[in-house]
């Protein structure tokens, strides 16, 4: 069997370079490849494109790459969450590109499928559709207009997955599956990194989310802080 | 007048036995708590679960288990998990039954604008976008008027748009309203205690009321 292991993280984005584009998984500070992002802060690499639905908070997730100003340009859906993010953005030190979420995760999607366009009603008549291509299609008996997304180019995909093999098949976790599945097959290379790594036979084949071969390089990840953004509980009565 | 969880009472009202129902974040979460006993309905949220349940106890908050809004939740017996492909392609396929959302200003014709204010505010759209461009049935909950006392149902949107055309029905703290198919806001009921008078004032879009308006139940 063919083996996706590399030694660390450090290992892992070895040659990610300045001014490289970045897929990088996870849904607010949920499921992020935690390791990675401490890796490329060590790093220093600069003038990163980073895909992401999120920007992580000021001072965890891609908030961490966001105060070393090593990302030149975000591609997210939604950026609330972050104080830091928002005064570079407004500032203009750091370009932006708003996009639906479901845009950002099917054009995902299509890069793993290997289709260089999707068509979705997303954006339809907003600031989204400028500069793109407008179809109208009739389906299911309901004729309306569908904007043309390309699928991403991204030269990484970095992952978290909650179980992985040494032949880099991959199980999410809960919500924590969110993004990761269709950026893990949507990079030029995809590095995972695991909170549990096996070897292969470990893992039912039935259960896997992630087949091996969008997945080049595995490793076992270490001291997960898993954040929480927001806890919210109720009492016991 | 109604306060935010009064808006939320009367939405709840809306939720029929059976759907799928995708709630955005703010006064919409709160209608998950107003669902009448007996009516059986399945949350959606769109970061990956059908079958969200409450808050969790304290202490057994999981950090691989959120809703949209990245808060805490749990699941219900019967729940399933799913990547953001999946759950923007049921989405857009049509499945989710009902959405019910947040907004900034509707305007007369459906339109709705929810996620920026040049300048000033820019969090992003998140899953609106998506939402609105393929859900058959929306609802808004928001407030009449903003903060300075403008009226948020408007002859057309000022902020840049979400999405056009789409909103169906609207529940503010004065009133509810659906917007027909040729445009305008049609007064269906008033809030309690809140007459025709202030409804008008509150609306500067097209306000279209056809005979007696009944008072809401909650």
């Amino acid at each position: 069997m063919i083996n996706r292991v590399v030694k660390n993280a450090e290992d892992a984005v070895k040659d990610i370079k300045d001014n490289m584009t970045l897929l990088v998984g996870g849904f607010g500070l949920c499921g992020i490849p935690e390791n990675c992002i401490t890796a490329l802060v060590n790093k220093n690499v600069k003038g990163l494109t980073c895909i992401s639905n999120n920007a992580g908070v000021d001072d965890f997730g891609l908030g961490l790459l966001l105060q070393t100003k090593q990302i030149k340009k975000m591609i997210s859906s939604y950026v609330g969450e972050n104080a830091e993010f928002e005064r570079q953005m407004l500032s203009g030190e750091l370009e932006v590109e708003l996009i639906p979420q479901g845009t950002l995760a099917t054009r995902c999607l299509a890069a793993g499928y290997g289709m260089p366009v999707i068509y979705t009603p997303a954006g339809v008549g907003t600031e989204v559709a400028i500069g793109k291509s407008v179809r109208t299609f009739t389906y299911n008996g309901e004729t309306k207009e569908y904007l043309e997304e390309k699928a991403f180019e991204a030269d990484f995909a970095i992952v978290k997955a909650w179980k992985g093999d040494t032949a880099g098949n991959l199980i999410f976790r809960s919500t924590a599956r969110n993004f990761n599945p269709m950026m893990a097959m949507a990079g030029k290379i995809t590095i995972a990194e695991v909170e549990e790594l096996v070897e292969v036979g470990q893992l039912d084949p039935d259960q896997i989310h992630t087949p091996g071969i969008y997945v080049h390089r595995v490793f076992q990840g270490k001291n997960y802080e898993k954040r929480i953004e927001q806890v919210t509980v109720r009492k016991r009565v | 007048m109604l306060d935010k969880n009064g808006i939320a009472k009367r939405i709840a009202r809306e939720v029929k036995d059976g759907m799928y129902v995708n709630l955005g974040i703010g006064i919409p979460t709160l209608v998950a708590n107003y669902i009448p006993e007996g009516v059986n309905v399945v949350l959606q949220s769109e970061n990956g679960i059908l079958g969200m349940g409450p808050f969790p106890f304290e202490g057994e908050e999981d950090a691989d288990l959120i809703n949209a809004g990245k808060q805490t939740v749990t699941l219900l017996p019967g729940s399933s998990i799913f990547d953001s492909a999946m759950s923007f392609g049921m989405i857009r396929a049509q499945k989710v039954n009902l959405t019910i959302l947040g907004a900034m200003e509707v305007s007369e014709n459906g339109d709705i604008a929810n996620w920026k204010i040049p300048g000033k505010m820019v969090k992003g759209m998140g899953g609106a976008m998506d939402l609105v461009a393929s859900a058959k049935n929306i609802i808004v909950a928001m407030q009449h008027v903003n903060k300075a006392g403008e009226s948020k149902l408007l002859p057309k949107c000022e902020l840049p748009l979400t999405g056009i055309k789409c909103v169906k029905k609207i529940v503010t703290e004065l009133a509810v309203l659906d917007i027909l198919p040729e445009g305008g806001f049609r007064l269906l009921e008033r809030a309690p205690g809140v007459s025709v008078e202030q409804i008008k004032n509150a609306t500067a879009g097209k306000l279209i009321i056809e005979g007696e308006i009944p008072e809401m139940l909650l």
